[in-house]
């Protein structure tokens, strides 16, 4: 999808005067100093000029270098390994096999409900490979060469077990199993639900599950078949919204495996010193992976020293970081030396997790409006061979969210597979559920002879919108919903009613085509900690225990500390990136909650601390603690008078001790909390609080996209000409920074439409999309050259900054937008799957119907 | 598992000329270390009957060349077959040059070569002895004033993870040598063989169009 036919006529792109309606151009944070404001952030220096250090950038004395044998069978055995000749090499220091992997260690929760290690659980090495790529052993080696050479020299014998590629092979009468004992993760409820607390998910488990030949009968017509699925929900009355219904669709839809690609790969490096493991690799959540790496190694956090100052990507894949980190942990414990993981790309293909495919169907009624009477949705989710992900229901509770049908049921299958390992990717089931109905309302809506933006503004929700099923005999729902704004802002600003009127659509080969497409995703968690010191030298440090991938929402949410205290940015700095530096308790950056949670927590300490102020004033200048304010970098009597500097307050939090300077925390803080307000006790005047603000709903975001593609219908190529996404996420909290995620997730998803999938050699389970160039992410040439984006900026009502977080929002909308511009040029008959690439377009048209299998999966 | 894969794989290789000039070992030898894929090279190893009872240790087949990095001329072991980014990020210690994928498809090890963009981990070192290699720790001046491209990402935040922004800021700076003044559209193609996984290309279009804009004003003053 080059754009060179463009260079020409775009010379005078760089004359262009400044554009109003241009996000980057709005003004945000009115009323505020630092909030909605841009500024530099204190990560970027070290970025531009090549000292930031991600993982593979450490070097430590002495350093081994460990590779891994992987397994060229996507299900199998091993039957005997012989590592003599390879252990007898110079230079081979050590072998890792399974056998060396700690025992799983069961969760204890902090409620302290204990859960069961899964015996279905990826552990990093595997004596039954259940995936073509995973990792068998690993060696370790002087250098990287010697590591190769010995892996080669290793004798090894795989016993070939059946295997499935494709979820509905699986399900055919007599179909192979994934894993031995099953193919079909089910969440059986937990006995006793129908007392008054809600009904607790069951532990997941593996199970069989086989549909009939009867069941099968539908493939024939090209539909996804629907046999007995293990997860149902319904609401409202589906039979009679589809009586009642103007106009009913039954479409079948199948969306694309995407690897998440980060440009670093998991890459790690370990080493030991008296007794604690220091591990430095990539991850979303510096925080939160201590834990999951004392889980996977089964052994103390107090053990454990992670840094990850820079990470080179997540997008959902490094959630907690990946659990072949503890790989060269181990090695360098056994080796007694330090351990560097390199992980080449395509390694990181097999490994590096992905987001998984749905084959989906979807029977929607409309109204003759186009208002959505009834839905009745079906998907099965190609989990991969481990842990299941949440897709499938994700992708129920956003359907019903974002077009608030009148009746739904939603049915899913999460079904396991031998192909690589998923886990949640920006948007989990959001993409794959919005993918799968924003077609149908664009076929809806030219059968119907109702506009595209007024199809979905009559389904689109607002205010406190209800969402998923009927729980406890009521429906969950949104904190606020302001999407029908950013619809309407989104259609004016993109010119959407001209671009629907111009004529002629098509000139010689070339069709141009607009799209608009909802899209939504939760948007935030509650309840974490945040921590802070006040120095004796009046500066403030905010410890941040979120993951830096370059969001900056790790140092972003601290703004909001620093606003209501009232200090300049230049007084404060931002520790980040390491756990051994005091780091307090913090969400995971997953599923779009950091912006959100941390904000709140920010928000929490900086109100604290407002308050031990005070509190230190009224001991030392004598009166109450509401006597003073604290503004100017000083608390104060009001109306004037007697105070002090926070300087001052500093050194007096010292002498005081206590709760003041660290020795004592908050008895509602988190234990993890508790060890680094304990480690950084002394420094000033620390302060730790936990978010205990209410919320009424669940946080969701929103966003409205617009595309307008021109395919050329002699080549079946097609270029995107301009996109904008408009978003309704709460507070504006770092324009820049937002606008780099609205249309960075908007393109991520944009992937999805244009060209990424997996494919597999159904034969032998090989995949042979192994490389960027086989499963391309768009390019700077796949993108318009200058991308929209523009944010409401209204505040959440329930969280005290009103942000949300956005990261997943975007991403469905982004994919969608395409794909409704793609039917309006050229029909409803082209594609029913995604990516829609020129081959599909050039047979289809053809043809005049979709000439792609309807249902076979990674082809 | 040794003999999964004939040693066919490796007559291949040579039928297609590939190892003319070295021996099969230095072959393999050389795109183990040089990081070129190791695990793409994987079915090579697979392969490799041709390497039992033949011992390779660290430092065999390396020999002492003279680099100019970065304005000084450094030193250094290098094999044959090793990259030029294997050899600035693990002999130089110049990290700041990325491994995206090992194979010229990502950009993110873009150094400049006598001022032209290059793919570092498809740049045979030897091949670069008496030409000036600048990376993305030469580029600021030695009092640490950034330069003009550097400045621009500061001053617009361009970026998301960063991991790629070394290679596509060589490349932006080679690019705006001969084109000091393009438009979005040109400029996009200037770094199109520069892949941002955080897809972060609108932001990074404006950083750069802000280099070049500081580019200019600086040559101007």
């Amino acid at each position: 999808m080059d754009n060179d036919n463009q260079l020409a006529d775009n010379k005078k792109d760089n004359k262009k005067p400044a554009d109003p309606t241009k996000a980057a151009e709005r003004t945000y944070g009115a009323g505020y100093k630092l909030i909605g404001k841009n500024y530099e952030t204190p990560d970027l220096y070290a970025k531009v000029t090549g000292n930031a250090k991600y993982a593979e950038d450490f070097r430590a004395e002495g350093m081994l270098f460990c590779k891994l044998l992987l397994s060229p069978m996507p299900h199998a055995r091993v039957k005997r390994i012989d590592a003599k000749a390879a252990l007898a090499m110079p230079g081979v220091k050590a072998i890792l096999t399974a056998d060396d992997l700690p025992a799983p260690a069961d969760t204890l929760t902090d409620n302290g409900t204990v859960i069961k290690a899964s015996k279905w659980g990826e552990r990093g090495l595997t004596m039954e490979p259940v995936y073509q790529g995973e990792p068998v052993l690993a060696v370790a080696a002087v250098d990287e060469l010697t590591a190769a050479e010995a892996i080669e020299k290793i004798e090894i014998d795989f016993e070939p077990l059946p295997f499935v590629i494709d979820p509905l092979e699986t399900l055919r009468p007599g179909g192979p199993n994934p894993r031995t004992d099953g193919n079909v993760w089910t969440r059986p409820a937990a006995a006793g639900s129908s007392s008054g607390s809600p009904p607790s998910p069951g532990t997941p488990a593996v199970t069989e599950l086989k549909w009939t030949k009867a069941d099968f009968e539908e493939e024939k017509h090209g539909r996804l078949p629907m046999g007995k699925s293990p997860d149902e929900w319904t609401y409202g009355d589906l039979d009679s919204g589809f009586k009642n219904a103007a106009l009913v669709l039954d479409e079948t839809f199948v969306t694309p495996d995407t690897s998440h690609q980060t440009l670093e790969t998991r890459s790690a490096l370990a080493y030991w010193q008296n007794g604690k493991v220091y591990i430095y690799t990539g991850t979303q959540s510096t925080a939160q992976t201590l834990p999951a790496i004392a889980r996977w190694l089964n052994i103390s956090p107090d053990n454990i020293v992670f840094i990850s100052e820079y990470t080179g990507g997540g997008f959902g894949s490094k959630i907690t970081g990946g659990v072949t980190m503890i790989i060269p942990a181990l090695l360098a414990k056994k080796t007694n030396a330090p351990v560097m993981m390199r992980i080449s790309r395509e390694e990181e293909t097999f490994i590096g997790r992905a987001r998984p495919s749905f084959q989906g169907r979807m029977k929607v009624g409309f109204s003759k409006e186009g208002r959505i009477t009834a839905l009745d949705m079906f998907v099965i989710c190609d989990n991969g061979p481990y842990d299941a992900v949440g897709d499938a229901p994700s992708s129920g509770r956003i359907v019903s969210l974002l077009y608030q049908p009148q009746a739904m049921r939603w049915r899913g299958l999460t079904v396991l597979t031998n192909t690589p390992p998923r886990s949640a990717q920006s948007s989990p089931g959001g993409l794959q559920g919005i993918v799968i109905i924003e077609p149908i309302i664009a076929k809806a809506a030219r059968k119907l002879g109702v506009d595209q933006v007024a199809i979905r503004r009559i389904n689109c929700p607002e205010g406190k919108a209800p969402l998923g099923p009927v729980l406890q005999g009521k429906r969950q729902y949104a904190t606020s919903a302001f999407l029908k704004e950013a619809l309407d802002r989104g259609a004016e600003q993109f010119k959407w009613n001209e671009r629907v009127a111009r004529t002629p659509k098509r000139i010689g080969t070339k069709v141009r085509g607009v799209g608009v497409s909802l899209s939504c995703y939760a948007g935030g968690t509650i309840g974490f900690d945040g921590l802070l010191v006040i120095k004796p030298d009046g500066r403030i440090t905010f410890q941040s225990g979120i993951g830096n991938l370059g969001t900056e929402s790790v140092i972003d949410v601290h703004r909001a500390g620093a606003e209501v205290l009232g200090v300049p940015w230049e007084k404060c700095n931002v520790v980040w990136g390491n756990t051994s530096r005091g780091l307090p308790f913090t969400c995971v950056s997953g599923g779009s909650q950091t912006t959100h949670a941390m904000t709140r927590a920010a928000y929490a300490t900086a109100m604290a601390a407002k308050q031990k102020l005070q509190e230190i004033a009224a001991k030392k200048l004598g009166g109450k603690p509401e006597q003073y304010v604290v503004a100017n970098e000083r608390v104060f009597r009001k109306g004037g008078g007697t105070g002090m500097t926070l300087a001052q307050a500093a050194k007096h939090a010292i002498e005081l001790g206590g709760i003041y300077d660290g020795h004592e925390a908050p008895a509602d803080v988190h234990k993890l909390t508790k060890a680094s307000v304990a480690a950084l006790a002394g420094q000033g005047l620390v302060v730790a609080a936990k978010d205990n603000y209410p919320r009424d709903g669940s946080t969701y975001s929103y966003v409205a996209s617009f595309a307008e593609i021109e395919v050329d219908v002699e080549t079946g190529m097609y270029h995107v000409v301009d996109f904008l996404a408009s978003a309704d996420v709460g507070t504006v909290i770092h324009p820049r920074a937002l606008g780099g995620q609205v249309l960075g997730r908007s393109t991520l998803g944009i992937g999805h439409a244009i060209g990424q999938k997996w494919v597999f050699d159904p034969r032998y389970g090989e995949m042979l999309s192994k490389r960027f160039y086989q499963s391309k992410p768009p390019t700077i040439l796949d993108v318009p050259v200058d991308m929209q984006w523009t944010a409401l900026d209204i505040p959440d009502p329930e969280t005290p900054v009103g942000a949300r977080g956005v990261g997943e929002p975007p991403v469905g909308g982004g994919c969608a937008s395409i794909l409704n511009a793609l039917s309006d040029a050229l029909g409803d008959e082209i594609f029913q799957r995604a990516p829609v690439n020129a081959d599909t377009i050039l047979t289809s048209l053809e043809a005049g119907r979709p000439m792609q299998h309807p249902l076979m999966a990674h082809i | 598992m040794a003999e999964r894969v004939s040693s066919k794989a490796m007559q291949d290789v040579q039928e297609e000329g590939v190892l003319k000039a070295v021996s099969r070992r230095d072959f393999i030898k050389g795109v183990i270390s040089s990081g070129v894929a190791v695990s793409s090279a994987g079915y090579l190893f697979r392969a490799s009957s041709i390497l039992h009872g033949q011992q390779l240790a660290a430092g065999v087949g390396e020999r002492l060349i003279t680099l100019n990095v970065n304005g000084q001329q450094r030193r250094v072991d290098v094999m044959k077959q090793e990259t030029l980014a294997w050899t600035l990020r693990y002999k130089l210690g110049l990290t700041g040059t990325k491994l995206g994928c090992d194979r010229a498809e990502c950009g993110s090890c873009s150094v400049l070569i006598d001022d032209i963009p290059h793919y570092s981990c498809s740049v045979l070192t030897h091949t670069v002895r008496g030409r000036k290699v600048l990376t993305i720790e030469g580029l600021a001046a030695e009092d640490g004033t950034l330069h003009p491209v550097q400045q621009g990402v500061i001053d617009e935040q361009g970026f998301q993870c960063a991991f790629c922004m070394p290679g596509f800021i060589m490349t932006a700076v080679g690019f705006l040598k001969t084109n000091p003044n393009p438009t979005r559209r040109e400029l996009a193609h200037g770094v199109s063989g520069n892949l941002c996984r955080c897809q972060d290309y609108d932001k990074i279009l404006t950083a750069l169009m802000r280099g070049a804009e500081n580019m200019r004003r600086s040559s101007l003053g």
